[in-house]
Parts: structure tokens; C-alpha cells; sequence
């Protein structure tokens, strides 16, 4: 492969990093009204009476809109596909306030000044409810999060708003209750996973305008503008066909910006302006008033034989989605779904649970999603039942994990919010990912633990993992090839580049198939105007499904070349090729350079446009596989824990772009490392966020990771594109577990709620 | 108030409030390369250099730069040398973060730091959330000249 498996730079790097204007808030309409929001003060309250009369006299203040002055269309602002798996409860403005940070009046003015000022003159009387902020006591509740009539599923989910319940999910394949009986050695233990916030470094940010033929236009810094354009034309009432989304650059997203934030504000200030708006939002409003993830419980039930065959696994499991139920449903399935076939071979599964709303910063999507929730509680799991068995937990994992050529019935029993797809795993190296992981960390020599010193200890954890390419039969991806004149193409894509680089290795796809370099493919992605169709950036689907419809379209447009070079040459077309520079004759001396035929098809000669398209849907959801192995250091006096070691070892098919790829992955074992030891979300008695800004919630510096090692190993999937699968959440999925092991190895203790601080491993130590 | 900046070896005349803040007043300029990250100091996404030190211009007001030179990436001179670096590594990813990042590394190129672990703690400030940092070593490494 010429162009494909290659490290080429990103088509944008130098724009990005030498700071050319390319990001939502460098493309505002200079002339923007600058847009607040008027957030609550408290986690649960109805608003009695709002004055905005004094608001309105500053200067500069042009719009001032309350739950009065805008539309009241019960919406999700989940970016997914329609019909939404996720409850439609989430109004544009709304007069009940459920969480500190919600939406309570939007103000737009000439300056921020004036905004600023105007947002406190504006008096607001709350009728104040007890808030929900334990989500272990949100069923049955005395408060009810969503009492409003409006509320509702777009489908049965197990939406049960009067019992604060967002979703619900069971599925059970086996009879538990019996073959628990025939175990010889049974595990429980209950596990909590944390709200990790996503801390993507550009804040959400939306600015719009009308355009010179009245219609809206928007540009964001969204993963999903598609979706954006259609929830919007929902919230407003006005036609789709009306509505435009520029996604511009992104400065990074990791789900967080899988949905509206700021569009429906800054949206409804032009319609009722008719001016330019924007709002970036500040870092407290992205840790206050975006998306968190959802914190899950899960009370794990393992049964095995005396030699290590596991028979059963049982999940319950509790998620608290915050105040609306943005992806309740399917971060909850995906926990199970993402996690459970893993170990294939039990006689019976179960997995349920609930996913309630809380009076706390609403859950959203994040890398990961819900798989990483429960790899925390599952694997940690499978290493108790290890200790109990007194069996190494790498071999109690080969033992019973999931092999090539092999299936499990939760692929067809579980989707993201219905039914999944049945596949036969063609691609998985996990046994080579964890030989690999095992002497890169150099298992035999470290297991469990290496005393260092009087006070330090080492141990060494390990945990599996796998994820998705896209989902199964819903996620969509299209792409639109143009020969231009000088021979060059224009790649439209309605993918989304995030950052992951994603631009770039859709043209290297392209280019591969045309022979051309990946230098001639010029790539736009990312307009609902110019652009085709595609789901988005989300569930690990661009290199698999948009990289997909990026392949048909080449294979198309190089038909096309042929065709017309054929025309060109006078020759039949079957007797012509194409090698990326000239059309030729198979058997023969004629040539015409795809140079000069472009020309002269726009200029001279049987004059038309080269135009190819194609579109793609998942039929399968191929997972890509992980073994993550740490090394921690703990020091029994303190409790504090030192990564001194990471290593991940994955098969996620080809990589298209060797080098991007293993950045996704670096990146991503770094964020799960902070999920694993330091990210921790705190709320005061009264339900307002603690960990606001970067001082009180800390995410990983350079000096906090160790070493990470990262290897893939060889593999193709069929049925990716150049036997390609994703790579884009994996990476995050093992840190937490993994980490959790190694501790236990190296100090004895089990810490079973993230994130696990020097002060958990104290006490349990003591 | 009236203050004179030479940014970039330009001379920049702007009337400022006295509240306004160094990072807000480079963008009115069009200093688009410095990104607000945290508003508070803790990211290093902001970092311009002032009078050729490393600074987080959100955390600066505006009037205490009157006089003084500001250099933003777009005025660098080694700072396409390093992002070439950078680019190989695959570490740009988003971007939104590098501009501080190479106006700091390319100080410590300047002050003569050629250890990876002094320059990692330097460099503590400078938060990245998408590539984990490990790309940005090697293409440090390799920058700094730093030899294992």
C-alpha cells in the first residue's frame, strides 16, 4: 500500500499549530452580539417571576429572552440518530431550573461589559425544591426532576419520569440463579465509577447569523453538525432546509460536544434580532453547564469452576444521567454491550439496571462511554475471582476471553438503544496484545510486586478490553469525490475532524485507491450546505464507516477516469486502466495524463463534471481489542500512587496512519489514567460544582503519566476499510481497571470507587 | 486608556479599559494564535512571551504590557521547525493547545535546557488533553537536541 498505512502529516497541522484563525470563535461575524447566559443558582427550582426590566435599560443590551419568549419543544440535546434512544426533556429555556448552571435567561448586548452587568440586574424569584443530588436515592424520590407533561421518549427506553427514571434496560441469557449454584467460587463486590469531566481545551463555543437569503446559519464547534441542524430545526420549529452548520476547526471534543450547547442561545438571539451572535462559553460554564460523564454502580456477580472456567457473569447496575437524559440509555447498554462479550464463554449473562436523573450537571457521551464504566467493575472483578482462585489473571483471562473466529449472543441482543448485530469476530489478536503487553512490562518478573524500599512498593495489573467501529445498522457516513482541472480532487465528507486527524487519513484512503498522493486530495468536511450526509464524529465510527463511503466513492471515481480516458483514448473501456497519473491502453501505447483529460473534459472535449459518491452503513460493528498493563508505585506511608509504567498493546486492524493512531491511543490511556487516579467531581451540600475550574479538577500533566508504551499488533478486518477498525475510544477503557489491579497486587487493598486517591488506599491500608 | 505594544516586532496602538485583560486585547489585535484555555493561569494554552520570557496572557492585564514587546507563535521564528517536529510525532491533534506549547519549548531552546526531565517540568504547565504528551516528548526530545 502506497498512501494507506503510511505517517502523513495532518492536512492541517501547520494552520493549526501556528495559530491561523480557524476555530468557531477566530470565524465570528466581527459585528457579533456577545451572548450570556443567566445560569441557576439552584439544583431544583421553579422560577416564580423573572424582572428584566432594569437589565434592559444598560447600554449596549439589545435581547434579553426568557422560557416566555422562546419555544417550548420538549427536545434531547444528545447529537444521535433520529429517533433519539435518549428521552426528549431538555426545552430551549424552561421556567423549572434543575441543576446549579441551568439555563435561566439568555442576554445578548453590544459588548461583554454590558452583558456582563445586565445578567445581574436581572431578578429572578425561585420556588425552591429539595433537590435530588444522590443518585442512589433518586427512585422514588420525593422530588420529581421532570414533572412536566411534555416529557417523552421517542421510544419504549424505560422512561419513567415520575420515579426520576431516564431509562432502563434487562436482558438475561441463561439462568443465573442456577448455574451460581453449580460455581465453585462466586465473586460479588459492588464498584463506583466517577463524573469525569472531558476537558476538551476549546469551550464550546457557537456563533450564527442570517444569511443573505434569510436563512440560519450556524458555526460550531460541534462533533455533529448534522444532528446540530436537526435538533435546532426541531427546537424552533423551522424548516431543515432553512438551517446550515459549519463546523470550522475543533478544539477537541471526546463526546462533550456530541450535542447542542450553545447553538439553541445564540439561535435564538439572531432569529429575534436578526443580528450575528456568539457564545463561548467560559471554563467554569464547560465544567457547570455542558456534559459530564455519567457516573455508574454496578454490582458485579461472578461464578466460576475450581479450575478457572467462568459460568456466569451478573451485572446490575445504577447510572446517573444528572438532570436530563441525554444518552441514559445507551451509555448504560454500552456497558454492557462493550464489555460482556468479552468473555464469551458462560453459561448464563445478565445484565440490568436503571439510569436515574439527578439534580446535577447532565451526562453526555465521553470517550469511552459507559464501556470504560463497567471494564472498571467487570475487570476488577475478574481479578478478585483470580485471587480466589489462587490463578495468575492473565491466564484466568485466556482462559475464558473471547478468541478469532468466535461470537457471543450479546452482539444481536444489544445495541445502543435496540437491538444490536449479530457478527462473527474476524479480527482479534487480544492473546498476541497480551504476550506483547507481558514482556513490555515484563509481567513474569514483576507479578505481583517488587518491594523497593521500606515504604514503596511496586505491582503490576493488567486489564482487557474492546470497543466498537460505529453502530451497527444506524451509523451513516457519505462522500462525494470531485475531479477538479488540474487533475486534483476535492474529498467532501460530512465526517467531522476533531482533531484526531481524521481529514487526513480519509484522503490517504482515497488516495490509495485513486494512486494518486494523498497531497492531491483536498478535503472538506463538515458543512450541512456542502456537504454530504453523516452521523457524526461518535461510537468510534469515522475511520471504520466514513472511511468506508470514502473507499466506494474512490473505487467510483476511478471507474469514472477510466471511462472517460477510454472515450479520450478511442479505445473500449474495458481495454483502458488507470495508474494514478495517465489513462492507458492495456495492451497498447495510447496514454492521456489525468492532468490533460481533466482539462480538456471542462474545457474541450466531451465536456462534463467527474462527480462520485457513495454512502455507508455499518452492518457490523467490528470491536477493536486492548490489553492494558501498569506498573504503580505505592507508598504505604501516604497512600500516594506513581505511575511508573503504562503499557497498551491493541488490534484495531490496519492502522490507516500508524502515527495518528497511536496518539488516539496514547491520549486516550491518558485521559483513562486520570480517570483512574485523580479526576474527582465534588458538589457542595447545596448541589453547585466544586471542581469548576482547573485548580480544583485535575487532569494529567506530563509529570503525572510515567512512561506509556504503545504497540498494535498485526491484524485485518475484512470488512474495514484496507482491514481497518477504530481506534478512537479503546485506548481509554483499561487504565482505570488495570491500575486498580496493580495497586491491589502491589498493596493488598481493593479499591472499588474511582478515582482511587492516596486517601482510599490509606484507610483500606490501616 | 491608550497603550503601545510592539507585538511581533510590529508597533500596536490600542485604546484598553483598565480591567482588560493582555489575552483579550492580542486577539482584538488579531493575534488569533492565543487561545483562551482556563481563564485562570492553569494551562499554559494562553502563554505569549513578554519582553522574551514565557507568560499566560490571560492571566496579565493589558495595561502592564504598555511599553513592552509580546511575541505570539504567528512571529516565532523557530516555531515552524519545531511544529514540523511536532506534525512527524502526529502530536498536533487539535491544535488548540500548541501554540503555547512551542512558544515554551522554543524558550527552553533558547535558555539551553537539553534534558527531557528538566523540560518536562517546565513544561508542567503547559496541559494537553488530546495526545497524552508522550508524542510531544519525542518531538521535544528531538528539538531540544536532548541526548538519553
Amino acid at each position: 500500500m502506497k498512501e494507506v498505512t503510511k505517517n502523513i502529516i495532518k492536512k492541517d497541522a501547520f494552520g493549526l499549530m501556528l495559530g491561523k484563525p480557524v476555530y468557531t470563535n477566530d470565524l465570528a461575524p466581527k459585528d457579533s452580539l456577545i451572548v450570556k447566559i443567566l445560569r441557576s443558582p439552584h439544583a431544583f427550582a421553579k422560577i416564580k417571576h423573572i424582572d428584566i426590566s432594569e437589565a434592559e435599560k444598560i447600554e449596549g443590551i439589545e435581547c434579553i429572552l426568557t422560557y416566555k419568549d422562546v419555544p417550548k419543544n420538549p427536545i434531547t440535546r444528545a447529537g444521535q440518530g433520529h429517533p433519539e434512544p435518549s428521552p426528549h426533556d431538555w426545552y430551549i429555556l424552561d421556567e423549572y431550573v434543575r441543576y446549579v448552571g441551568d439555563e435561566v435567561a439568555i442576554v445578548a448586548g453590544k459588548n461583554e461589559n454590558a452583558v456582563t452587568k445586565a445578567l445581574k440586574k436581572i431578578k429572578v424569584e425561585y420556588e425552591i425544591f429539595e433537590p435530588v443530588l444522590d443518585f442512589e436515592k433518586a427512585e422514588e424520590h420525593s422530588s420529581i426532576i421532570h414533572p412536566e407533561k411534555e416529557a417523552h421518549s421517542m421510544f419504549e427506553i424505560g422512561f419513567n419520569a415520575p420515579k426520576n427514571i431516564a431509562a432502563s434496560y434487562e436482558m438475561q441469557i441463561g439462568d443465573i440463579e442456577e448455574e451460581l449454584k453449580k460455581c465453585e467460587v462466586v465473586v460479588k463486590e459492588r464498584f463506583y465509577t466517577q463524573a469525569q469531566a472531558h476537558v476538551a481545551f476549546e469551550p464550546h463555543s457557537a456563533t450564527s447569523y442570517i444569511d443573505m437569503h434569510g436563512r440560519l446559519v450556524i458555526i460550531s464547534s460541534t462533533q455533529v453538525p448534522f444532528h446540530v441542524r436537526r435538533i435546532i430545526s426541531e427546537a424552533f420549529d423551522i424548516p431543515i432546509r432553512n438551517i446550515r452548520v459549519i463546523k470550522p476547526r475543533i478544539g477537541g471534543g471526546f463526546g462533550g460536544k456530541q450535542a447542542v450547547h450553545g447553538e439553541p442561545f445564540v439561535a435564538a438571539v439572531t432569529l429575534k434580532t436578526g443580528k450575528p451572535a456568539k457564545l463561548i462559553y467560559t471554563r467554569q460554564e464547560v465544567f457547570e453547564s455542558t456534559y459530564r460523564r455519567h457516573c455508574m454502580r454496578f454490582d458485579v456477580t461472578l461464578g466460576a469452576t475450581k479450575d478457572g472456567k467462568l459460568k456466569v457473569i451478573d451485572m446490575e447496575g445504577l447510572s446517573d444521567t444528572g438532570a436530563y437524559g441525554e444518552h441514559a440509555l445507551t451509555t448504560f447498554m454500552v456497558a454492557g454491550s462493550k464489555t460482556l462479550p468479552l468473555y464469551n464463554k458462560v453459561n448464563a449473562v445478565r445484565f440490568k439496571g436503571k439510569v436515574v436523573y439527578t439534580n446535577t450537571v447532565p451526562a453526555g457521551a465521553y470517550r469511552g462511554y459507559g464501556a470504560i464504566q463497567a471494564n472498571f467493575a467487570l475487570e476488577s472483578a475478574l481479578d478478585i475471582l483470580s485471587q480466589k482462585l489462587g490463578i495468575d489473571p492473565v491466564e484466568l483471562r485466556k482462559k475464558n476471553m473471547m478468541n478469532e473466529g468466535e461470537t457471543s449472543p450479546i452482539f444481536k441482543i444489544m445495541g445502543e438503544g435496540r437491538e444490536g448485530a449479530e457478527m462473527i469476530i474476524k479480527s482479534c489478536k487480544l492473546n498476541e496484545c497480551i504476550e506483547e503487553g507481558m514482556k513490555l512490562i515484563g509481567w513474569k518478573e514483576k507479578y505481583p510486586r517488587i518491594k523497593v524500599s521500606e515504604t514503596k512498593v511496586r505491582g503490576v495489573g493488567m486489564a482487557i478490553a474492546m470497543q466498537g467501529s460505529g453502530i451497527a445498522n444506524i451509523d451513516m457516513a457519505s462522500a462525494i469525490l470531485k475531479l477538479n482541472d488540474d487533475g486534483s480532487f476535492n474529498l467532501l465528507i460530512g465526517a467531522t475532524d476533531l482533531g484526531t486527524g481524521s481529514d487526513t487519513i480519509l484522503a490517504q484512503m482515497a488516495a490509495e485507491i485513486l494512486n494518486v498522493s494523498t497531497e492531491n486530495i483536498i478535503v472538506y468536511s463538515s458543512d450541512t450546505d456542502l456537504t454530504p450526509f453523516d452521523t457524526g464524529a461518535y461510537a468510534s465510527s469515522t475511520t471504520y464507516v466514513s472511511g468506508h463511503a470514502v473507499q466506494l466513492a474512490a473505487e467510483k471515481m476511478k471507474k469514472l477516469i477510466i471511462k472517460e480516458g477510454a472515450k479520450k483514448l478511442e479505445i473500449p473501456e474495458e481495454k483502458a486502466d488507470f495508474d494514478g497519473e495517465f489513462i492507458y491502453e492495456k495492451d497498447g501505447n495510447k496514454r492521456v495524463s489525468l492532468k490533460e483529460l481533466a482539462t480538456v473534459l471542462y474545457y474541450t472535449e466531451n465536456q462534463k463534471q467527474l462527480v462520485a459518491d457513495a454512502s455507508y452503513v455499518g452492518k457490523e460493528s467490528p470491536p477493536p481489542y486492548m490489553a492494558g498493563f501498569a506498573e504503580v508505585e505505592v507508598d504505604i506511608e501516604t497512600g500516594k500512587v506513581k505511575l511508573i509504567n503504562y503499557v497498551g498493546v491493541v488490534d484495531c486492524g490496519v492502522t490507516i496512519n500508524p502515527n495518528l493512531a497511536k496518539v488516539q491511543i496514547e491520549g486516550g490511556i491518558v485521559q483513562g489514567i486520570g480517570m483512574a487516579l485523580f479526576e474527582d467531581v465534588k458538589y457542595t451540600q447545596n448541589g453547585k460544582l466544586l471542581t469548576n475550574n482547573l485548580m480544583n479538577y485535575k487532569i494529567p500533566s506530563r509529570m503525572d503519566i510515567g512512561n506509556i508504551i504503545v504497540k498494535f499488533v498485526e491484524s485485518y478486518e475484512p470488512s474495514g476499510p484496507f482491514g481497518a477498525k477504530s481506534v478512537g475510544e479503546i485506548g481509554i477503557d483499561t487504565p482505570p481497571a488495570a491500575i486498580a489491579n496493580a495497586i491491589y497486587n502491589a498493596v493488598g487493598v481493593r479499591i472499588t470507587q474511582l478515582p482511587i486517591t492516596p486517601e482510599k488506599i490509606l484507610n483500606a491500608i490501616k | 486608556m491608550r497603550i503601545k505594544l510592539k507585538v511581533n516586532n510590529k508597533t500596536e496602538e490600542i485604546d484598553i479599559e483598565p480591567h482588560e485583560i493582555l489575552l483579550d486585547v492580542l486577539r482584538k489585535l488579531g493575534y488569533y494564535s492565543v487561545r483562551r484555555g482556563c481563564d485562570t493561569g492553569m494551562c499554559g494554552i494562553c502563554t505569549v512571551l513578554f519582553d522574551g520570557k514565557p507568560i499566560p496572557s490571560c492571566s496579565v492585564f493589558a495595561a502592564r504590557a504598555d511599553g513592552h514587546e509580546i511575541t505570539t507563535v504567528e512571529g516565532l521564528e523557530d516555531a515552524k521547525a519545531f511544529a514540523k517536529l511536532l506534525s512527524e510525532e502526529g502530536a498536533d491533534q487539535c491544535g488548540y493547545c500548541s501554540p503555547g506549547l512551542i512558544l515554551n519549548t522554543v524558550y527552553l531552546k533558547k535558555i539551553g535546557v537539553k534534558d527531557l526531565n528538566k523540560a518536562k517540568i517546565k513544561l508542567i504547565g503547559n496541559l494537553c488533553r488530546c495526545t497524552g504528551y508522550e508524542s510531544q516528548h519525542r518531538a521535544i526530545t528531538k528539538f531540544l537536541g536532548v541526548t538519553k
